[in-house]
């Protein structure tokens, strides 16, 4: 039994369209868990079965080893904090944060005592008469988080809590919630098809895929390790070709349209090669190397993107700016560590 | 965690959240208003039709013929959709490019001119006849003035009794719907399209013409027809300003029904109005249903500037003053007028002695001439207000229920038949109904001739298709969002009508009240057939003062008709303060 949330081999059909199509996974007690995928992948219907507003055809909800099946939405005590906030327009934001205080009866002296304390938790002290429709779009997102805080939940859903703000703003709250979220110790499930945003509050990661689970790891982990092709495009891992994996002697060879480079491993056969763009050296000594001619330049602060030419195939690395880099049209040469550098997935189209 | 809260005791009942339960309870909404229509619209309807075409002996079909082959009763037909047509034609004409002021500009007094132009939708036909004969008529203030100025024996304009009248007052009636709905819509419009076809090298005339028209047709077509069905059932407006020469179909079936006994003219003729009328109500329903879905809206703030050009404020000052002028003048006209005297002196032609008084209103209170029959008009009015009181309470249990129902689920085939036939009572006759009240609940166990309940039962009548769709729209604004979010956060279905959808509705209910409180006030067609001599409404007052001789009468008319007017501004203007983000037809 598990002390958290469960989501187990959870499916949902609309119609002929699947949303779900067997989704296993836990959120541990004061876990962050990021549910990270492109747009129709299903995450928002996921959240709505672990809430309760949608019935899953198949498979279970689970908190602390008990089925959620029969409870409905407004016995769960989760909370959910929508893309557009949600927030009443009728009210003002202390009976916007109160409002689930007021469902489970609290006394108005603790109410008070609750709001003003969450409030100053998620720095909107002395808020609380403003009216919700002049607020900012960051104070808006504070408000619902606000109010979803409020009551106490065991579990906090947060359906991409960022994705009305402006680059900013997001880059400052995606920290300042991780440290909200940290100090109440919460239990969290974060939604969001922003990779940087999942990887900077999470401590795990769902990536999905069309209603699929691809991996379910620490961020550090999916990083290194991409558990699909799916997974390494959707970081941004782009330099992919196509390999064969033969034996040479004591150890196996896989080989491709611009090189070929020992490796560890049990594939064989035809595969799929990753080239990360992060781990390359220019001009080094080292085990491997890349020839090409170098065909873009994009000078991004830190490192530059550029993309090299090897026998025709474009290849996208990342390098430290602070390097002096050859110029479009010339001959560069990268080297690289297979160990680090080379993955390997099943042949796929 | 909060105290007392156990979170792990789930008590739930299975049947409360099956989806089918949900449907019948959907459903059954519809109970009660299709039982009150069964009962008091088609039962009425029914007993009086059939009543009516069976007292012919001969053949069913014998006054179909006789209608039909009938010279005055073709050319009571032509002349109503005649003046129909046309009295459409010129309300567009005028309400047109007010809309286009109300929708693309802001400008101080815009509220104010918003509630003023309401006010004329919702006064009775009594008072808008008073009103216009008050500014026009033989005694109006325009005559009086012309004759002194110019020292004339007899009054130089003709405006009583002409087609020109009829015209006027109906535009004066129903420009406001044309203002309102394309003026809402129109300003939810994307300016950017026009701008993007300004760019494209079209210049002002192209681009309304091939741009915002073409966007626009849907609600100016749905505007018109709302504004024909008005038309083609005007009575009051065609009986006192029309006079004598001048017969709609309306009319017709009063004068065929309380002057000649003809029922099965009458009937006829009714079957006739009903079934156009019908048409008229299904094509409204459809085009309007596909219309609370419009293209990609825009907030207020992003499509309206201010008048700025010297050019724009003058036109825009004209078009104030012609719209103002139109829709406001004959009422302060009425209320002028009923505080003033201008009698000529006896044995001198042109001399008035004009001054303010208060006479009319205190002859309101006198019963001159020791008459059996005179009811203080301070009985009129509580009794009016009586009645509308219960109109308002009937309109809105029948009608919440309703409006429900329809925004839950705007798509059903259920919904799409049940709209047009709420809104049937609005084109049926009001004699015709008065009439069938009278036949059909005359027998136990339906016995309803001396009940007081008879007058709301049809005023409600009247009234529901009012409160029904301006209910609607909002009780479908509400964002299903909002319901998650509060059921997330613990409350229970209740909880949610009663904290999420019922305080955002609130204020639609007042605007639905103050409609069907209003509609009560001024109704006339139908209660002059079945009110009772003794408890009459202030309405049935005015048509006695108003057809009877005499200045005195006149000015009583007058007096009774600024009270009336004063009542149904009052209900308008604290409309317009509730009204919530302007979305609703009316």
């Amino acid at each position: 039994m598990i002390n958290g949330l469960q989501i187990v081999n959870i499916h949902k059909s609309f119609g002929k369209i699947s949303a779900l199509a067997g989704i296993t996974f836990d959120v541990l007690l004061g876990e962050i868990v990021a549910v990270l995928g492109p747009s129709g992948c299903g995450k928002s219907t996921l959240l709505a079965v672990v809430a309760g507003l949608e019935v899953p055809d198949r498979g279970e909800v689970l908190w602390d080893g008990k089925a959620l099946t029969e409870v409905p939405t407004h016995r769960r005590g989760f909370g959910l904090m929508f893309q557009d906030f949600a927030l009443f327009p009728h009210k003002n934001v202390f009976q916007n944060v109160a409002f689930g205080l007021q469902m489970v009866k609290m006394t108005e002296p603790e109410i008070k005592k609750q709001v003003g304390e969450t409030l100053q938790l998620v720095g909107l002290p002395g808020f609380e008469k403003r009216d919700v429709n002049t607020l900012s779009g960051g104070e808006g997102q504070r408000v619902a988080l606000a109010r979803s805080l409020a009551p106490n939940p065991r579990l906090l859903m947060l359906d991409e809590p960022l994705g009305s703000l402006d680059r900013n703003l997001r880059e400052r709250l995606v920290l300042d919630l991780k440290s909200i979220l940290r100090m109440s110790d919460q239990t969290a499930l974060y939604v969001t098809h922003d990779q940087e945003e999942a990887f900077a509050i999470a401590d795990r990661v769902v990536v999905m895929n069309a209603g699929q689970v691809e991996q379910f790891d620490t961020p550090e982990r999916i990083y290194r390790q991409p558990a699909s092709i799916f997974v390494a495009r959707f970081l941004g891992l782009t330099n992919l070709i196509q390999g064969n994996v033969r034996q040479h002697g004591d150890t196996r060879i896989v080989d491709t349209a611009v090189g070929e480079w020992p490796f560890d491993g049990d594939y064989s056969g035809e595969v799929t090669v990753l080239i990360r763009p992060d781990s390359v050296h220019l001009n080094a000594d080292c085990k491997c190397q890349l020839l090409g001619i170098m065909s873009e330049l994009s000078f991004r602060g830190g490192t530059c993107r550029i993309v090299i030419n090897v026998n025709g195939v474009p290849f996208t690395f990342e390098l430290p700016s602070y390097m002096d880099l050859p110029r479009e049209g010339e001959n560069i040469q990268l080297c690289f560590d297979p160990e680090e550098t080379i993955q390997l997935f099943p042949k796929s189209d | 965690m909060a105290a007392g809260v156990d979170r792990d005791s789930f008590k739930v009942n299975p049947i409360l959240f099956t989806s089918s339960y949900r449907r019948y309870a959907l459903h059954a909404l519809w109970l009660a208003p299709l039982v009150f229509l069964a009962l008091f619209y088609f039962y009425p309807l029914g007993s009086i039709l059939e009543i009516s075409l069976s007292r012919t002996g001969g053949s069913q079909a014998a006054p179909f013929i006789q209608a039909l082959t009938s010279e005055r009763v073709r050319r009571v037909l032509g002349f109503t959709f005649f003046q129909a047509s046309l009295s459409t034609a010129l309300t567009l004409l005028v309400g047109l490019p007010g809309a286009y002021l109300l929708a693309r500009y802001d400008f101080r007094g815009k509220s104010l001119l918003r509630a003023l132009t309401g006010i004329a939708f919702v006064l009775p036909t009594l008072v808008v006849a008073a009103a216009f004969n008050a500014m026009l008529g033989p005694r109006g203030w325009v005559n009086v003035g012309l004759m002194e100025l110019f020292d004339l024996s007899q009054p130089p304009i003709r405006f009583i009794n002409t087609f020109g009248a009829i015209l006027i007052a109906h535009v004066f009636y129903n420009t406001t719907i044309v203002l309102r709905m394309v003026g809402d819509y129109w300003s939810h419009i994307d300016p950017r399209m026009g701008q993007a076809a300004q760019v494209l090298g079209a210049n002002w005339l192209h681009t309304l013409l091939r741009v915002i028209l073409p966007l626009l047709m849907p609600i100016i077509i749905t505007a018109a027809l709302l504004v024909f069905i008005f038309n083609f059932t005007s009575f009051g407006v065609i009986l006192v300003l029309g006079g004598p020469r001048f017969a709609t179909l309306e009319v017709e079936i009063f004068y065929q029904t309380v002057s000649l006994f003809n029922l099965p003219l009458a009937a006829t003729l009714s079957i006739f109005q009903l079934a156009c009328t019908l048409i008229l109500m299904v094509i409204y329903t459809q085009l309007s249903a596909k219309l609370t879905r419009p293209l990609s809206l825009q907030p207020r703030k992003y499509t309206q500037h201010k008048l700025t050009s010297w050019r724009g404020r003058l036109l825009a000052a004209l078009l104030v003053i012609m719209l103002l002028g139109l829709l406001t003048a004959p009422l302060i006209a009425l209320t002028a007028r009923s505080f003033t005297r201008l009698d000529p002196e006896p044995g001198q032609r042109a001399l008035l002695t004009s001054g303010l008084t208060l006479d009319f209103y205190k002859e309101l209170t006198t019963n001159r001439h020791g008459s059996l029959f005179y009811v203080s008009p301070l009985t009129a009015i509580a009794v009016s207000t009586g009645y509308a009181a219960a109109t308002v309470f009937l309109a809105l249990a029948l009608g919440l229920p309703s409006a429900w129902a329809l925004a839950r689920n705007s798509d059903s085939k259920f919904n799409r038949f049940i709209d047009p036939i709420i809104m049937l009572p609005l084109g049926t006759s009001a004699v015709t109904l008065g009439l069938g009240f009278i036949v059909a609940f005359n027998r136990p166990p339906l016995d309803l001739r001396a009940s007081i309940l008879l007058i709301p039962l049809a005023h409600t009548l009247v009234a529901l298709p009012f409160v029904v769709r301006s209910l609607t729209p909002s009780l479908r604004s509400i964002r299903p969002r909002l319901r998650q979010a509060a059921q997330v956060m613990g409350a229970s279905p209740i909880q949610v009508f009663r904290h999420i959808d019922l305080p955002m509705v609130g204020r639609a209910l007042l605007v639905a009240a103050t409609f069907a409180f209003t509609i009560s006030l001024g109704e006339f067609g139908a209660t002059a057939l079945i009110a009772r001599p003794e408890y009459p409404t202030i309405p049935i007052i005015i048509y006695r003062f108003i057809s009877q001789p005499g200045a005195l009468n006149y000015g009583q008319a007058l007096a009774l008709s600024t009270i009336l007017m004063a009542a149904t501004a009052a209900g308008m203007l604290a409309i317009e303060r509730f009204r919530i983000a302007d979305v609703g037809e009316f």
